[in-house]
């Protein structure tokens, strides 16, 4: 066998490549070639005929714009909130927490070791109608006296910004911790206060895990379906709601399959427009 | 290094500046605090309610403490078997996608070969898609060819491993980066072949990572819900999908009391781990000293 390898050394990669990559060719790639073949039938369940139906991309477009514009409005203040909440979290476990940072690193992924459906559910305990939040906001007249948390866009935005917090904190935490600290000692050494300091030397180091978390945070937010279905009302549906029920209530595969594209194609859009944004940034500043 | 001047403040700006440090210093402190607080609100909301005794079928509100439901977490109908289902589907996924993503990292850090940028980029796309498009892609193929599929185990099980393997890659590829090839180098020059090589030097050095890439994979597997979803068909149940089916009609205790042992058996873990590296973090430096 040895030898082998000695005499064929090119081949030796393709070797290594061959099972993993056959299988995600077999398994990704030919459903989404399979995908594309479904959005473009027509037809009723179960008689679908392959005949170019182009209009399921514009019907989808024209029947469900609503929710696509919800989804990445949700997706986008979700992600923005994350932002806000993990930024300074992580930026004190990185500079603050000393010896105890990888048991608050810990605590920022204990979420995921929560069954994703059981802690959406468990928003559900602590919003209710009945729980503690909804009764303390009543009496500070925060909110009205049948005012609710449970089936508002709220409860699917903060279920959203909660489930996906993680994929935002852990990259901007390792672009912190990778930070010199001596290049902050030299930002001091040129008398640069400490806010100086900090938007001058730590902000822009971490910008990678910044752009790295949003990307991470919005891509499965704006596909999500499980927090608008658990935590919000039909008025809250986002296009992964509309994608599940046509896939697997209505049997509509060819609209479904239409609709899973045109996520695909928006996120993409989305994600050039981010690229041209903090681009255009890094080429100013 | 702050003590003498803080022991004799000897001008107003200087304490003035020193007191608002002071004060952003906790007033952070106190966010991040909060922060966390509220990442664990949910974890302990689901543990304190698998101690509830609810009187009706909606575990939504307290009404006593119980261990009933712990000694009987079995007894609601189907959850034993979804249980069963999501533990199995870990094991063999995480098995085969371990292995796969293992060789494939090996590939991309070890030579360099045509269509090595295509390979990174195959690897990546599937962690950048949305998983209800992975899922209903998935099921088109499984739907279209009927005659080899039928949605179940192996589906379900082929799903998880697609998904899988990209994680692995990553991980372990990040291990092998680091890696000293001359060992392998000396292994072979004492007269090693590859396979002995292999078997001998290089898996016990990424073994942990390979260990880490399981973990990963491993939980990444338990707690997914759109793939399997879309691809289990109505008969097989993993855990999630059970969750998901009685969500709409009431959530027993029953459910807190598997995703409470889940959380405890991968915090206990994950603690060990933490603890072990501190510990020889210390030792590390005790020897330094």
């Amino acid at each position: 066998m040895g030898t082998f390898f000695h005499r064929h050394r090119g081949v030796t990669p393709y070797l290594l490549l061959a099972p993993g990559i056959l299988w995600l060719a077999i398994f990704f790639l030919i459903p989404l070639g399979f995908l594309g073949y479904e959005s473009l039938q027509s037809g009723s369940f179960p008689d679908f005929r392959f005949t170019w139906e182009l209009s399921n991309f514009s019907d989808g477009f024209r029947d469900y714009h609503e929710q696509f514009i919800r989804s990445f409005v949700y997706a986008g203040i979700a992600t923005v909130a994350c932002l806000a909440l993990a930024y300074p979290l992580v930026y004190w476990i990185a500079f603050r927490a000393g010896p105890w940072r990888n048991l608050f690193l810990l605590a920022i992924v204990a979420p995921f070791f929560v069954t994703y459906l059981v802690r959406t559910i468990a928003w559900l305990n602590i919003l209710a109608d009945q729980g503690p939040v909804v009764g303390l906001l009543r009496d500070l007249h925060i909110l009205g006296p049948d005012g609710r948390l449970l089936a508002t866009t709220f409860a699917v935005i903060s279920g959203i910004t909660y489930n996906f917090f993680p994929f935002m904190a852990l990259p901007i935490y390792v672009s912190l911790e990778q930070i010199d600290p001596r290049l902050l000692e030299a930002a001091k050494d040129l008398y640069a206060s400490s806010t100086q300091a900090f938007l001058r030397v730590t902000l822009p180091l971490s910008a990678p895990g910044i752009v790295a978390g949003t990307l991470l945070t919005f891509i499965p937010a704006a596909g999500d379906f499980i927090n608008a279905a658990l935590l919000g009302t039909p008025n809250q549906a986002m296009i992964g709601n509309v994608i599940q029920a046509k896939f697997l209530e209505s049997l509509d595969y060819p609209s479904a399959a239409a609709l899973s594209f045109l996520l695909m194609g928006s996120i993409l859009v989305a994600l050039l427009v981010y690229a041209r944004i903090v681009g255009s940034e890094r080429l100013t500043g | 290094m702050t003590s003498v001047a803080a022991a004799t403040p000897r001008s107003r700006p200087g304490l003035a500046a020193r007191a608002w440090a002071f004060a952003k210093r906790h007033a952070l402190t106190v966010y991040a605090l909060l922060v966390v607080a509220y990442l664990m609100l949910p974890i302990a909301v689901v543990i304190l309610f698998s101690f509830n005794a609810p009187e009706g079928r909606f575990n939504y509100v307290w009404e006593g403490f119980t261990f009933d439901n712990w000694t009987n977490w079995n007894s609601v109908l189907g959850i034993q078997d979804a249980v069963i289902t999501s533990l199995e589907v870990g094991f063999l996924a995480t098995l085969v996608a371990t292995a796969l993503g293992t060789l494939i990292a090996m590939a991309i850090v070890r030579h360099r070969f045509v269509g090595r940028g295509a390979t990174n980029l195959l690897v990546f796309l599937p962690m950048s898609t949305p998983e209800i498009v992975l899922g209903a892609s998935l099921l088109t193929l499984f739907l279209n060819t009927t005659a080899v599929f039928q949605l179940g185990f192996v589906t379900i099980f082929i799903a998880h491993v697609m998904f899988i393997v990209s994680f692995v890659v990553v991980t372990v590829k990040a291990r092998l980066i680091g890696f000293d090839r001359h060992l392998e180098e000396a292994a072979m020059d004492l007269g090693a072949n590859e396979v002995t090589t292999f078997r001998k030097v290089t898996l016990p050095l990424i073994a942990p990572a390979m260990l880490a890439a399981a973990l990963l994979g491993f939980a990444l597997s338990i707690d997914d819900f759109v793939i399997t979803y879309f691809n289990g068909g109505s008969i097989t149940q993993t855990f999630p999908v059970f969750v998901w089916g009685i969500a709409r009609v009431s959530v027993p205790p029953q459910v807190n009391v598997v995703a409470s042992a889940i959380f405890l058996v991968a915090i206990a873990l994950a603690l060990g781990n933490v603890f072990w590296q501190y510990r020889s973090a210390k030792r590390q430096r005790q020897g330094a000293v």
